[in-house]
């Protein structure tokens, strides 16, 4: 064994091998890094940019994808107009690009299938990103675990991975899809037009056999307090719920 | 490696530049990031205790401890998510003024904070006396909001941020070195951010 000190997950070059935009304002990056790592649903990257004079910019991006899904790796980023680093992937960055990153990090904001369930997850805009990592993980990893996915988007449009989710959610197999739209009317009948609140979550519950042994909040920082109060309104010990704000 | 088509960084002003360390960028917002819910702690229902290992030292209520002699302290701040936030106005009680009203010098070289919401993080006890941290109670001259970690969180200025943890409940002197919560989940055991140790194994 080697003593070596080594850094776990080192800045690497990773190309940039397909583009796809997913919503109005969220586009999807899938990225090939050099040298390839197996990270956990969940888990994030940390994306750095660099001018010709040496300035760095640097963020952290969600992997959408399953661990199994195979080579490479999908980040899901939303457009912040007036932000610096998102601008630049909508912009800017094609297909061949190297990107600088390194990953996988993260601890605490992890699912796997041997973990089991049921699971709920609560999402709001590009923080369903991590949230549908998981649900992939289940679904590849043929899990029976039941997971019931609470996401909030504003309008059907910007419902980011929505055939896939309604896709999964039609096989009536142990995964729930409960959308809610704050700025529009709902379009499938289960569905709500509102912003997440404990009836909400109660309902969501009512989806799964027994109460959750774990809740996972994701988006940003307003909606992960709000949500993660309605889960505690509903009943779940607040031990239980795990939170990843996106910042502001 | 410079990336194709990026120039337009945000750069800060040049008078600013040595107080960023290095990955991070400057933030006039104050983010929030915590593991879990805010807990609501009230003032009624709060306590702070001093512990060597398993042993209570002293314990404080909420009078007490805001009787203690208080200090003031503008920093800049650096968090693990890359950004950096210059002079924090904070104010509360120096990690030396808790130790003198405990009539002890720190027993041992390591320290655990912990938290209401079971969170800990462990911090060298020389980076916490000698005037270097506090348990804040005042942000702004106000108490501090709950997401912000109020009633009262550690300030650890000079190590990235998430060593200040939020609603601190007490600090326990440990003889080892022994990692808390983020530092056992990848996060880097001291969190220099001159150093650039946000990940465990960084050098
Ligand atoms: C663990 C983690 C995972 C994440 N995963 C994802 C993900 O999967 N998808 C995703 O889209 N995002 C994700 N994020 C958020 C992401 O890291 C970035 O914060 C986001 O993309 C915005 O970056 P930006 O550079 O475009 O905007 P920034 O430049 O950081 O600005 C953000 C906002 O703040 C304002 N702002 C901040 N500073 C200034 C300034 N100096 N001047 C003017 N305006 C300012 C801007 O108005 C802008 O709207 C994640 C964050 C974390 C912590």
């Amino acid at each position: 064994m080697s003593a070596e000190p080594q850094l776990q997950s080192p800045w690497q070059a990773a190309t940039i091998t397909r583009i796809e935009k997913r919503t109005p304002r969220v586009t999807s990056f899938w990225f090939q890094p050099s040298r390839p790592f197996t990270h956990l649903a969940g888990q994030h990257v940390d994306v750095r940019l660099t001018a010709p004079d040496g300035y760095q910019a640097r963020r952290s991006y969600s992997i959408a994808s399953a661990p199994e899904a195979g080579a490479g790796i999908e980040l899901v980023i939303e457009r912040l107009d007036d932000g610096e680093v998102s601008p630049f992937f909508h912009d800017v960055a094609e297909v061949g690009d190297e990107i600088e990153l390194r990953g996988p990090l993260g601890g605490h904001f992890i699912w796997e299938a041997s973990d089991g369930g049921p699971i709920l997850l609560v999402g709001g805009g590009s923080g369903v990103v991590p949230l549908m990592a998981m649900v992939r993980h289940r679904t590849l990893q043929k899990s029976a675990a039941p997971i019931a996915l609470v996401f909030s988007a504003r309008v059907w449009d910007e419902v980011i991975f929505r055939d896939e989710l309604i896709g999964l959610d039609d096989r009536r197999d142990g995964f729930d899809l409960v959308l809610t739209l704050t700025r529009e009317q709902a379009r499938r009948p289960s569905d709500y037009s509102r912003r997440v609140d404990a009836r909400m979550m109660m309902q969501a519950m009512e989806r799964l056999s027994k109460a959750p042994r774990l809740a996972f909040v994701c988006g940003s920082n307003a909606f992960v307090s709000a949500a993660a109060e309605a889960l505690i309104e509903a009943g779940v010990p607040a031990g239980l719920i795990r939170t990843e704000r996106y910042g502001v | 490696m410079v990336t194709r088509g990026f120039f337009s960084g945000r750069r800060p002003p040049s008078d600013t530049d040595a107080r960023i360390p290095p990955g991070q960028y400057l933030e006039q917002g104050f983010p929030v990031l915590s593991a879990g819910p805010t807990p609501r702690v009230r003032t009624e229902d709060w306590s702070f205790t001093l512990k060597h290992g398993p042993r209570p030292i002293k314990k404080w209520n909420w009078a007490e401890f805001n009787a203690l002699p208080q200090s003031k302290m503008t920093r800049d701040i650096h968090c693990v998510t890359a950004w950096t936030k210059f002079n924090t106005p904070w104010q509360g009680v120096l990690i030396d003024d808790i130790l003198a009203d405990a009539g002890i010098e720190p027993p041992s070289a390591f320290t655990l904070a912990h938290s209401f919401d079971g969170y800990s993080t462990n911090v060298p006890t020389k980076d916490l006396v000698t005037g270097k941290a506090m348990v804040a109670l005042l942000y702004e001259g106000k108490p501090i909001s709950p997401d912000h970690g109020g009633p009262a969180r550690l300030l650890v200025p000079h190590l990235y941020f998430w060593k200040s943890a939020k609603w601190v409940n007490g600090l326990q002197f440990t003889e080892r070195d022994e990692p808390g919560f983020w530092e056992l989940r990848g996060y880097h055991i001291y969190g220099d951010p001159w150093r650039e140790q946000r990940y465990s194994g960084d050098p």
